[in-house]
């Protein structure tokens, strides 16, 4: 398998690590809804087809990749760059220091090469 | 249909070998059935041969989208063991090991099953009283294990680096004796024959395609060969459960479906005897009765439903196995083949009722499922047939994960890569 | 077949006699000459004995789908099972020995075998050895007393045990095209890729190049084929942008044109050159392949059809023309196809002496005609061979009329003397590597082969891989092929007319059915009976046939067999063959050697990490400990000491004057930005963002599920620099973790991290002479308590550098870890022993390390095993409740709050004796019955400030048994033993020496 890094070009399937499922929203870390931390700790949707998932160029420039992926036939639909990739599946954190709560973080990319 | 025996080969060797009966019907589905088992792999026919021998129910199809055994039950290194650590674990496979030890009596059909011991190897002082902790865990659950050092190893495992100057040293190793190899195929088939026996239908190329429901209930499933009703219907799909649960409706499980790859050698005249697992990496490898070395190590480590591993873990696998056996760098691969395997998010399996009524759902069985293949099917068998787990599978539950009551071998938590 | 060598011709080298030895006896042969091509023209004709039924066999093939001649090779003193006579090159002194025979290959033991034939077919094995239910045979007794025989018996060659004494070796390659074969499509494709600029790569199994145009007689542009090909090469030779592997089996198609191929470097050599391995692993990314791989013929399935002597047309034809090897004797020729003609009138026209042909069909095309013509012999139409005699090698054959339509034979049987039988059945396009890249076959009906299907762009079929099986059309689909891989446009069609008017369609014949053994499968001893039984007994689709029978499962990997066990099952079962399926093929393509694909890890596994002192520590006779993949000292024994004994001095020494211990491995990330304090706060459990610059505080990290995951200290050196410290082992773990909630989750952060293990020695100085020693020989800075108080941080020069000191203690002394650059470990570490030497200080080891943090009930891999919470290690008080933190929500639930799990305590022995380490912990002991287990010990030591054999255990209940009794149970061991429980604060619990 072979994964083009937008940093390093293509490169060998050994130079990743996976990550896991990129489908995933982390909760708001504020959020004491239980339900919602077992579901992204734990329930993943496991296409059978084209995958989101994240790769981390462990072996290269350790950027983390969402990569759109076929789990049937292996074939590579898309790569980018996480930070870009409209996939902030996070929501905010509160700010320990300030305690301003910044809400679910927006896709606007700030990730400079 | 006629007995297997010594007898019976002579007899049918002498009349030219014309008089041998399928070993099962070729069953075409009826409208309904008591229970229908969704997966004709090794756990779905052991499940339905209990089912028939233990609660007497026999009105049961199994239905399998292509060949009887096609699935992980035809495509692992048949290793049979019970060297867990965690008491649920070790409940669970003693109860397996003790149904393997009789079971080509059981089935009247030769599944092979040698117990020539699994043997791990331990490489540090600090691994070694790990490897002694899980041991005396068994010891204290009735279960067999014995401490060898590394020159006791190194006899019963001739070709084995135990120097000193290994770059990984051997310092001793967990023996479970009663441990050992099957022959995989043997077991499916034996599996089938028994249910077959005893009235169960089954029924190959015939793929669920959805599932009939009564509001919640689930009360049958459509086929590529008609709909099919059942008063309940069990699924035992491993590498398949994800997909075939979403045709019910559920979109989410605690589960990834991986792919492991699996390889075997050239055949060659005796060279090892007992299974042995390497420490300092992820292998364990063991010879076949036909001479093949077969051996395996981690999963590619990314989710995947393709029977199709890549290069990188095969050279990480050969290298390993060149670490423990320095003779083996000039022997052959002969093959290799990749199995899906659902991986759960502690890397123990799944056997229940539910998650939806008329449903049970037997899965999350990592890379560990063949050897778990009678309690499995015995298991789910009892929890189909009494509406309730028995205590071997009690904690195998769907909802254990929310719960936090995880049974995590490996402590890896819920990257299930690791497991 | 034996044979004899012809007077001329062939690609052998006829200057340069060579000398090799089979199962003994001294033969001779020419370079270029296989194992199999040099014994044919010697007269050999026996090769070697099946697997079941230990019959004799000669050689089939003249290829890689060689089934029954495999011998053993005995070189560098080892031995290399399984390799086929018709892949090996000889070289002077090469020694290989047949196989599978007991006592010799004329006179087997084994061949008993073939008298229970009818006992031992397909399956048998499932249907017996059960073995009695009861008695000492009962269970599993009875299979494994059997079993143990039939191990010895099955198997083929004998591996030995001695380290393999070659060296392997990996290549990274790239390439525009690949181009897989080097016959006439393979060829041409890379001269017309070549041509249009490509990177090209050609690899071809083989010794020479050239695949079949080494040897038929056809013309490729008014040349032979042979001058064709030499032409070819020599221009492709010859290309900066050509690369030719001979040799080299392209064996795995993986993801992304990630091809794998297997170079045998020196394995046709005497002696390998300087430096050369035997086998170079080729991993191979490709811009496109070209799959040229050919076909492989098949045999008919025929009683008596595994005697040696029977051979494959076209191997036959091969060993004519590429190694000058005739057909001894009178030949007869067997087929149901018209290209077994052309191999007839080529061996009649090099002098073998053809006898016959005999022919399926009733009829055939004027092309045949025309060559039997020139094979001087009129063919025997509707007929076919039912029997063979023959002890050891083919003396005569039976031939029968037969039937095409309705495979009935009849009428009189004539009995033919001849010494060779020459066979084809048609052929079977190599499609293995298009399989594996995911292509399904297509069964074509005229070629009566699996096809592979339309090209999917990845790769480009050529030649008879695409069932083109004229030389012609070969040439036409490789150029266009070598053009379509390069982009370009091919709009012509390919013309596969044959050159002799041949028709290439073999009649669709499979098996003549006669009395007598007739096999499928020639190396695993799978006959067509077999396959009958498998399809009664309901084994019928592809899959479950091959896994009954075994047909197929041998080293050749079926070559000569799917094709026909598929058509036989077919028949059975009245369907068509496609009907039964074919098999997916899998890598490798051909057997590769295990050590090739280790390649540089084999003998190095992985590298081993050594700390800037390490040479030091060797020097001072240090037994070295493995953690992970470093090596860290664990005692520093002195002359007649036990490991005890060293440990107990060397902590004893701690506790009263002061230790030095290597703490390099430590893992070490800088967190550095403006949110760094924030995001140290969102990771670990504690706060970080009140921490005062140059103070460090002790954290702990969740994973995302709630359980324990890392704990270390991290020291802030600015308001945006902090120095993250992990445990040894999670080091890398932890740095992925801090990466993901950085890059994934929480970009908003500006926070970057960097892994600085590597940049730093560290050097922990403990005891209370700690501080004098440090005064000693520290500069630019005071290190007095009001200067350095616990968990301060200075910036100082110990031996002229610079230095990092942060007071803070894992052993509960009075502790400084000292950190400087890498590259100046060694003289910093020299100071502080020097400065030290006079106040009593020592070096530790790991063991002692143990010993203080026992003392101390610190925690360490051994309890934060991925199973255990911060509570079941009373690690609770660092879990901030003002504040969301990584596992936060997850660490409450029920599972994980529940009393009775297994928590963090101390042991005492009893009884005085050592206790162990995964000894489990019980309250009411039984030797003979263990059980009820509440607990184990993680990590135990003898401690000197005790005076007591000490543990940490993790026990249900964990502080309810405070003071209990109960008893180590460790059956593996057989140890036994009373301990108290007691708090895991064995030592100072107030803290007061390091805070002293």
């Amino acid at each position: 398998m072979i994964i083009t890094c937008p940093y390093c070009g293509p490169r060998d399937l050994v130079e990743f690590s996976y990550q896991g499922d990129g489908n995933r929203t982390r909760p708001d870390p504020a959020s004491t809804d239980q339900a919602t931390w077992n579901d992204y700790v734990y329930d993943r949707i496991n296409t059978a087809g084209d995958h989101r998932e994240i790769w981390q160029h462990a072996g290269g420039c350790r950027v983390h990749l969402t990569v759109v992926r076929s789990t049937l036939t292996h074939e590579i639909r898309s790569v980018a760059l996480t930070r870009d990739a409209g996939h902030r599946r996070s929501g905010g954190h509160r700010r320990a220091e300030a305690g301003d709560s910044t809400g679910p973080v927006s896709g606007s990319a700030e990730a400079q090469p | 249909m006629a007995e297997y025996s010594a007898f019976a080969l002579l007899k049918n060797a002498l009349s030219g070998n014309t008089d041998w009966k399928p070993a099962w019907r070729k069953a075409a589905p009826k409208p309904s059935y008591d229970v229908i088992i969704v997966g004709g792999g090794g756990h779905g026919l052991s499940t339905a041969y209990y089912l028939a021998k233990e609660h007497g129910i026999t009105n049961v199809a199994v239905l399998e989208k292509g060949y009887l055994g096609s699935g992980n039950v035809g495509r692992n290194t048949t290793i049979v063991r019970s060297n867990y650590l965690l008491p649920d674990s070790i409940r669970f496979y003693e109860h397996s090991m003790k149904l393997w030890e009789n079971l080509s009596h059981d089935l009247n059909y030769n599944v092979m099953f040698s117990q020539r011991g699994v043997l791990n190897l331990a490489h540090t002082p600090a691994q070694a009283d790990d490897y002694i902790r899980r041991g005396n865990a068994m010891r204290h659950q009735g279960g067999d294990a014995e401490w060898l050092s590394a020159a006791e190893i190194g006899r019963r495992v001739p070709g084995l680096d135990v120097s000193a100057k290994a770059r990984f040293p051997v310092v001793g190793g967990l023996l479970q004796p009663r441990a050992g190899t099957a022959r995989h195929d043997a077991v499916a088939w034996g599996y089938a024959r028994g249910a077959d026996r005893r009235g169960v239908d089954l029924i190959e190329h015939c793929e669920v395609t959805g599932f009939l429901r009564e509001g919640d209930r689930i009360v049958g499933v459509v086929t590529n060969r008609g709909e099919i009703r059942a008063r309940k219907v069990g699924v035992a799909v491993a590498g398949s459960t994800g997909r075939v649960m979403k045709l019910a409706g559920i979109d989410k499980l605690p589960i990834e479906s991986h792919v492991l790859q699996a390889f075997v050698s050239e055949s060659i005249k005796p060279f090892v005897d007992s299974v042995v697992t390497f420490g300092a990496g992820h292998l364990y490898m063991s010879q076949s009765d036909k001479g093949g070395l077969v051996f395996g190590g981690g999963l590619d480590e990314y989710n995947t439903y393709a029977q199709r591993g890549n290069l990188p873990l095969v050279e990480e696998v050969m290298s390993e196995i060149c670490a423990m056996f320095p003779a083996i760098g000039r022997l052959r691969l002969l093959r290799s083949w990749g199995g899906v395997m659902d991986m759960s998010m502690d890397g123990s399996p799944i056997i229940t009722k539910g998650p939806l009524p008329g449903m049970y759902l037997n899965s999350g069985w990592c890379y560990g499922g063949f050897k778990a293949t009678p309690a499995s099917g015995w298991a789910f068998a009892w929890t189909i047939a009494r509406d309730e787990p028995h205590a071997i599978n009690a904690a195998y539950t769907l909802d254990r994960f929310n719960r936090g009551v995880l049974i995590d071998e490996k402590g890896q938590g819920s990257t299930p890569k690791l497991h | 077949m034996s044979g004899r060598r012809s007077e001329t011709g062939g690609l052998i080298d006829r200057s340069r006699t060579v000398r090799f030895t089979f199962d003994g006896a001294l033969y001779t042969g020419f370079a270029g000459d296989t194992l199999a091509s040099a014994l044919l023209a010697n007269g050999v004709s026996l090769f070697g004995r099946s697997f079941k039924y230990h019959r004799p066999r000669g050689v089939l093939t003249a290829g890689v789908d060689e089934p029954n001649a495999l011998v053993t090779v005995l070189k560098g003193g080892v031995r290399e099972p399984n390799i086929p006579a018709t892949m090996l090159e000889i070289h002077d002194g090469l020694s290989a020995v047949s196989q599978n025979r007991f006592p010799s290959l004329a006179f087997d033991l084994g061949a008993v075998n073939q008298l229970g034939g009818k006992l031992i077919s397909a399956g048998f094995y499932y249907k017996t050895f059960m073995g009695p239910v009861i008695g000492p045979l009962k269970g599993t007794r009875f299979w494994m007393l059997c079993e143990h025989f039939i191990r010895r018996a099955a198997g083929l060659g004998k591996p030995d045990f001695a380290p393999d004494p070659w060296r392997y070796e990996r290549m990274n390659a790239f390439c525009d095209v690949l181009v897989v074969g080097s016959g006439p499509a393979g060829l041409a494709a890379a001269k017309a890729a070549a041509d249009r600029g490509a990177r090209v790569i050609v690899a071809d199994l083989d010794q020479r190049m050239g695949g079949s145009a080494k040897w038929t007689d056809d013309t490729i542009e008014g040349m032979s084929a042979a001058d064709w090909a030499a032409s070819a090469l020599k221009d492709l030779t010859g290309r900066q942008n050509v690369t030719l592997l001979p040799r080299t089996t392209v064996w795995g198609y993986y993801d992304g044109n990630t091809v794998a191929a297997l170079e045998r470097v020196t394995d046709h050599k005497a002696v390998a050159g300087k430096g050369e391995p035997r086998h170079r692993h080729w991993v191979i990314r490709a811009g496109t392949v070209v799959l040229a791989t050919g076909a492989f013929e098949r045999p008919l399935v025929f009683p008596g059809n595994d005697r040696p002597g029977v051979m494959l047309a076209g191997a036959a034809a091969r060993y004519a023309g590429e190694f000058g090897v005739l057909p001894s004797g009178r030949v007869a020729v067997f087929a149901n196809n018209d290209g077994a003609y052309r191999a007839a009138a080529a061996l009649k026209e090099a002098g073998a002496d053809i006898a016959a042909i005999i022919d399926v069909r009733s009829d055939i095309s004027a092309g045949a005609r025309a060559l039997a013509g020139r094979a001087g012999v009129e063919p025997m139409l509707g007929r076919a061979v039912v029997g063979t005699a023959g002890g050891k090698a083919l003396s005569s054959i039976r031939i029968q009329s037969y039937d095409a339509a309705t495979g009935a034979v009849s009428g009189e049987v004539r009995t033919l003397d001849v010494e060779s039988l020459l066979v084809s059945g048609g052929w079977s396009p190599a499609i293995h590597l298009a399989s594996q890249a995911g292509a399904k076959a297509i069964w074509d009906d005229e070629l009566q082969a699996f096809l592979p299907p339309e090209s999917p762009g990845s790769w480009i079929g050529a030649g008879a891989f695409t069932g083109t099986f004229t030389t012609g059309g070969a040439v036409a689909e490789g150029q266009a092929a070598g053009i379509a891989a390069t982009g370009g446009e091919v709009a012509t069609a390919v013309d596969d007319t044959a050159e002799d008017d041949i028709d290439l369609r073999p009649a669709p014949v499979f098996e003549i059915r006669a009395d007598g053994k007739a096999f499928v499968d020639l190396q695993l001893d799978v006959t067509a009976e077999d396959v009958r039984l498998a399809h009664r007994e309901g084994f019928v689709s592809v899959e479950h046939l091959k896994r009954y029978t075994t047909l197929g499962m041998g080293t050749d990997q079926g070559r000569t067999s799917n094709v026909p066990g598929l058509a036989i099952m077919a028949e059975a079962q009245g369907a068509p063959i496609p009907e039964v399926g074919t098999t997916r093929f899998r890598p490798p393509f051909a057997p590769v050697s295990i050590g090739a694909l280790a390649a540089e890890r084999f003998g190095e596994l992985k590298p081993e990490r050594l700390t800037p002192m390490h040479d030091w520590h060797v020097e001072q006779g240090a037994v070295m400990y493995a953690a992970g993949l470093w090596l860290r000292p664990q005692i520093y024994g002195q002359p007649g000491e036990t490991v005890e004994q060293a440990y107990v001095r060397e902590a004893k020494a701690v506790r009263e004057a002061a230790g030095l211990v290597d703490v390099s491995t430590l893992g070490k990330i800088m967190v550095q930005g403006p949110d760094a304090a924030a995001f140290l706060d969102r990771v670990y459990t504690n706060v970080f963002s009140t921490l005062p610059v140059n103070k460090a505080r002790y954290g702990l990290m969740l994973r995302e599920d709630g359980l324990a995951f890392d704990d270390g200290t991290t020291w802030r050196l600015s308001e945006t620099d902090f120095l993250m410290t992990t445990t040894t082992a999670n080091a890398g773990k932890v740095m992925q973790y801090l990466e993901y909630f950085l890059d994934v989750v929480w970009p908003d952060l500006k926070v970057h991290v960097t892994s600085v293990t590597d940049e730093w020695a560290g050097a922990a100085i403990g005891g209370p002479k700690a501080r004098d020693i440090l005064a000693a020989c520290v500069t630019g800075t005071a290190v007095d308590n009001a200067a350095l108080p616990f968990m301060g941080i200075v910036h100082g020069e110990i031996a002229g550098v610079p230095v990092m000191i942060c007071r803070l203690s894992f052993s509960g002394e009075m502790a400084y870890e000292v950190y400087s650059g890498a590259g100046h470990g060694q003289p910093v570490w020299d100071a502080l022993l020097a400065a030290g030497k006079p106040l009593g200080l020592v070096p530790y080891g790991l063991e002692a390390l143990g010993t203080l943090r026992i003392e101390k009930g610190h925690v360490t891999g051994a309890e934060i095993d991925g199973r255990t919470t911060a509570r079941d290690l009373h690690l609770d008080w660092m879990l901030s409740k003002k504040k969301p933190f990584v596992g936060s929500m997850m660490m409450d639930r029920e599972g994980l709050a529940d009393e009775d799990r297994i928590k963090l305590v101390g042991v005492i022995s009893l009884d005085n004796r050592p206790l162990n380490g995964g000894a489990h912990i019980v309250e009411e002991l039984d030797r003979d019955n263990p059980r009820d287990s509440i607990g184990h010990i993680t990590a135990v030591c003898y401690s000197p400030a005790l005076g007591k054999y000490i543990g940490l255990a993790l026990v249900k209940g964990g502080k309810k048994r405070h003071g209990a009794r109960a008893y180590t149970s460790d059956p593996l061991r057989n140890r036994f033993g009373p301990v108290e429980i007691v708090s895991h604060h064995m030592f100072d619990p107030e803290g007061k020496r390091m805070h002293g």
